[in-house]
Parts: C-alpha cells; sequence; structure tokens
C-alpha cells in the first residue's frame, strides 16, 4: 500500500472522488444555479462578479466593430463630412422650427393639465448608450449595452431609439446592462391607440419585425395605420413615445379576439445608439449624476 | 489518430485555456442572422477535444467552468451550458480510449450524438424554465458541428504535435 503511495509515477488509479460522485455533484450544482437564476435576484452578486470576469471576452470580440467604426468616422473624406454637416443644419433648423411650436403646445398642455390637476411630464431626462456587437441566443431578442450600473443604468429602464420605444434593461453589470427588446416573446409593452385612446398590450412575437396584440376585442376601433404610443400603465416606459404602427387587423366573427399584427416604430435589428430614459424631473438636463441610481 | 498522440505536458494547460477564450469569442462573435442560427457550439467542440485527448487535465470540473462562462457570456440560465458540457466530458471520460481510436466518420457520429446530448439538455432546461415551442432549425448547430469536428480535430492535433517537436 504505502510503496504503492509514495511511487512517483502516475497512478494507476485516480484519487480523488470517482468520475461518477463528481458528476453527481456537478449536476445537483448545475441545478440549484438554475433553480435560483430562475426565480429572479437571488443570484445577482455571482452574475456580477462572472461577467466581470468574461468581460475582457466581450470587450476584444466588440473591438473590431468599434475599432472599424472610429476609422470610419475619422478618416471620412472632407468633402462628406461638409455634406453631412450642411444636411444636419438644415434638419437642426427644421426641428428647432418645430421645437418652437411646441414650446408654446407644451406650455399650453402644462397648463391645461394644471387645471385639470394632473402632474404633467413632457420631456424626460436620457443617457446614450451603445450596443456591444456581440450575439447572444439567436432565438431571444436580446442585447448588451455598453453602459451598466455606474453610468445610472437601472433594471427595468426603458430603452428608445430616435423612433420609439426598443426595449427594457433586464440585467445590469457595472460595465454594461442586458436589455430585452420589445419583439422578443416574453415581452409586453402596454400601448394605446393614439387615434382615440383605446388601450391594449403589445406582446412580442420573436420576430423582430412584429408585434401582436392579441386581447382586442373583434368589434374593437382599430385599423390598419393607426400609431400606437406607450400608455405609461405599469410604470416601467414612459408615456406618449411611439411603439409601433398597426400592419394587420383581421376580424374572425367566430373566434372572440381579433388578430392585430404592428410593425415596430424603433428600428430594432440596425441600431447601434440607444437612448436609456430616466424617468422623473424634466428640469435636471442630461447630467448622469443628478440620476438616483440608488433606487 | 495523430490527433490524439499523448506528450509530456508542458504549456498543455495554457494551450486548453487560450482555445477555449478563442471558443467562447466565436460563440458571441456577431454574425449576420442567417449564419447565426447554424453557429456550431464552438465550446462543446472543445470540451469533447481536450477531455478525449488529455482527459488527466481536462475533466468534468473543468467542462462545468466553461459552460458556466458560456452561461454569463450569452445570458442564458446560469448552469445550463454547464450541466450540457459536464454530461458531454463526462460520456467523453468515461469512453475516451474507446473514442480515440475510432475512425474519423465513426468518430464524427459520436460527436454527433454528443452534441445532441448537449443540446437536449439546453431544449430541457428552456423548456422546464417555460419557452415556448423550439423550431426544428435549432438542431442546426449539431449538424454544422460534427461537419467541422474532423477540422477541429486535425487543427488542435496539428497544434499540440507542434509544439512536441521542439
Amino acid at each position: 500500500m504505502t510503496a504503492l503511495r509514495n511511487s512517483p509515477a502516475k497512478p494507476l488509479f485516480q484519487r480523488g472522488p470517482s468520475l461518477g460522485t463528481r458528476l453527481f455533484l456537478l449536476t445537483l450544482l448545475s441545478l440549484a444555479l438554475m433553480v435560483l437564476d430562475h426565480r429572479e435576484g437571488h443570484l445577482d452578486r455571482i452574475r456580477q462578479v462572472l461577467s466581470y470576469a468574461v468581460y475582457p471576452i466581450r470587450a476584444i470580440v466588440d473591438l473590431p466593430f468599434s475599432l472599424s467604426e472610429w476609422a470610419g468616422r475619422n478618416l471620412e473624406e472632407r468633402a462628406d463630412l461638409i455634406a453631412e454637416n450642411q444636411s444636419l443644419r438644415r434638419e437642426q433648423l427644421e426641428n428647432s422650427a418645430r421645437l418652437q411650436r411646441l414650446a408654446a403646445l407644451e406650455s399650453e398642455n402644462t397648463r391645461l393639465r394644471a387645471l385639470m390637476e394632473s402632474s404633467a411630464r413632457v420631456g424626460d431626462r436620457v443617457l446614450v448608450a451603445e450596443i456591444m456587437a456581440i450575439d447572444l441566443d439567436p432565438f431571444r431578442q436580446k442585447i448588451i449595452l455598453n453602459k451598466g450600473e455606474r453610468d445610472g443604468v437601472f433594471s427595468g429602464q426603458a430603452l428608445l431609439d430616435a423612433n420609439g420605444i426598443l426595449g427594457q434593461i433586464t440585467r445590469t453589470d457595472p460595465m454594461s446592462s442586458e436589455a430585452l427588446l420589445i419583439s422578443d416573446a416574453s415581452h409586453a409593452v402596454p400601448v394605446e391607440v393614439n387615434r382615440n385612446g383605446l388601450r391594449s398590450i403589445a406582446v412580442g412575437t420573436g420576430d423582430i419585425g412584429s408585434l401582436s396584440l392579441p386581447f382586442l376585442p373583434n368589434n374593437a376601433d382599430i385599423q390598419k395605420g393607426d400609431l400606437l404610443v406607450s400608455s405609461g400603465l405599469g410604470g416601467t416606459f414612459p408615456r406618449g413615445y411611439p411603439v409601433a404602427v398597426v400592419s394587420s387587423v383581421a376580424r374572425d366573427l367566430g373566434e372572440p379576439f381579433a388578430r392585430v399584427a404592428a410593425v415596430p416604430n424603433a428600428a430594432l435589428g440596425s441600431i447601434r445608439e440607444v437612448l436609456l430614459v430616466f424617468p422623473g424631473d424634466s428640469e435636471s438636463d442630461g447630467r448622469p449624476e443628478a440620476a438616483g441610481p440608488d433606487q | 489518430m495523430t490527433a490524439f498522440q499523448k506528450r509530456a505536458g508542458d504549456g498543455e494547460g495554457l494551450r486548453i485555456l487560450v482555445s477555449l477564450l478563442l471558443g467562447l469569442s466565436l460563440a458571441i462573435l456577431p454574425l449576420p442572422s442567417w449564419a447565426a442560427a447554424a453557429r456550431p457550439d464552438w465550446v462543446a467542440l472543445l470540451v469533447v477535444y481536450w477531455s478525449l485527448a488529455v482527459p488527466r487535465r481536462f475533466g468534468i470540473g473543468s467542462a462545468w467552468l466553461a459552460g458556466l462562462a458560456l452561461d454569463t457570456l450569452t445570458g442564458t440560465l446560469l448552469g445550463q451550458h454547464a450541466l450540457g458540457l459536464t454530461l458531454v466530458a463526462f460520456i467523453c471520460l468515461k469512453f475516451h480510449l474507446r473514442i480515440r481510436v475510432f475512425p474519423i466518420w465513426q468518430q464524427a457520429m459520436t460527436v454527433f450524438m454528443l452534441l445532441t446530448v448537449n443540446q437536449f439538455v439546453l431544449f430541457w432546461v428552456e423548456g422546464l424554465a417555460g419557452a415556448g415551442q423550439i423550431p426544428a432549425v435549432r438542431w442546426l448547430p449539431v449538424v454544422t458541428g460534427t461537419l467541422l469536428w474532423p477540422l477541429v480535430a486535425q487543427l488542435l492535433g496539428v497544434i499540440r504535435s507542434r509544439r512536441r517537436s521542439r
């Protein structure tokens, strides 16, 4: 016995727990992790530590894409830049003209709301974030953003692009965060029809170009081309942002509900920059320090 | 099989680590959407290779850690890939002496079976966690992984034997 144990050659039989025991233990560990992770929130600390550990991999994969973008910005032709500058100037002029009108409308709106004694909330504070060029599960619509807890991002925060609502933050790490798009099959946005205020819920289909509204009765006043805006019910999404445009309404008299499909306004598949909305006062303009990250 | 030649283990650990990091990066590298569905499970292929080639160095604990890293990177349930890869490594370690001497096509069949087991675990967990229907196209990584196996095995074999000749 002792002679065998002291021999310098590799042991004939493995020491430590046997392969079967180790498999059993690791399986138990995996199952425990999955159960805890499925019941949200138990593993947030562990996730954070792990995502620190894998952050270099994400950064390296993202690097060529951000580099090429950076190079593209820095090596652009002067003429191109001048042309772009001009068109932006023109756009800015148009926008500011529109804004003047908006200012008048906004003050009028505030006055009217004051008359009705309800709170007004026009203009939310936003933070620009970039999507990291990383593929997650191809059958879930999730994205990784390059802003995290350190920038005041919090779980449940609404995500916009220039045209409408994109999704919401589902998990935050110190340096990055994960967001679920509105087209994911497990996502739903409370919406209302802009034309008449009819409320409903827009559910993702898993297809990046369509949402469905499964809870509208056959006689609901909704038609093709209606704009759906967020209703602000539920508290996650700010009120009044465009979500989708109704693309088809099928009324089958044998069914209790109409089949309504809508196309998201935001460019879900082709965006790089997104806006994170901080709910609350519109007075503090655009400073992340003013945000309340410790909620 | 040249791909699994035995050798003294200097620098083996480093090579395993580098190849796994590369596999993890490939797992999240952005692909056009038509190709993303066919993305082979690189990490699973690496786990199969290393547990066949150096069963003393690469145990099911290493496979579990690689799976955990993959879970973190792809945002899936923690432990999902870890469980699948642990099972794959277990089968490989149990039968490594036999699988190592298989001719390449028979090896590819074995890898097909292993990748199926892995994918099955993933689907099973997703089903329990409440995912809806799983489209048939999601079995595609098993096929692409099997097709790529001879290439991966030869490549890693070459990398290992080159160092030895020095």
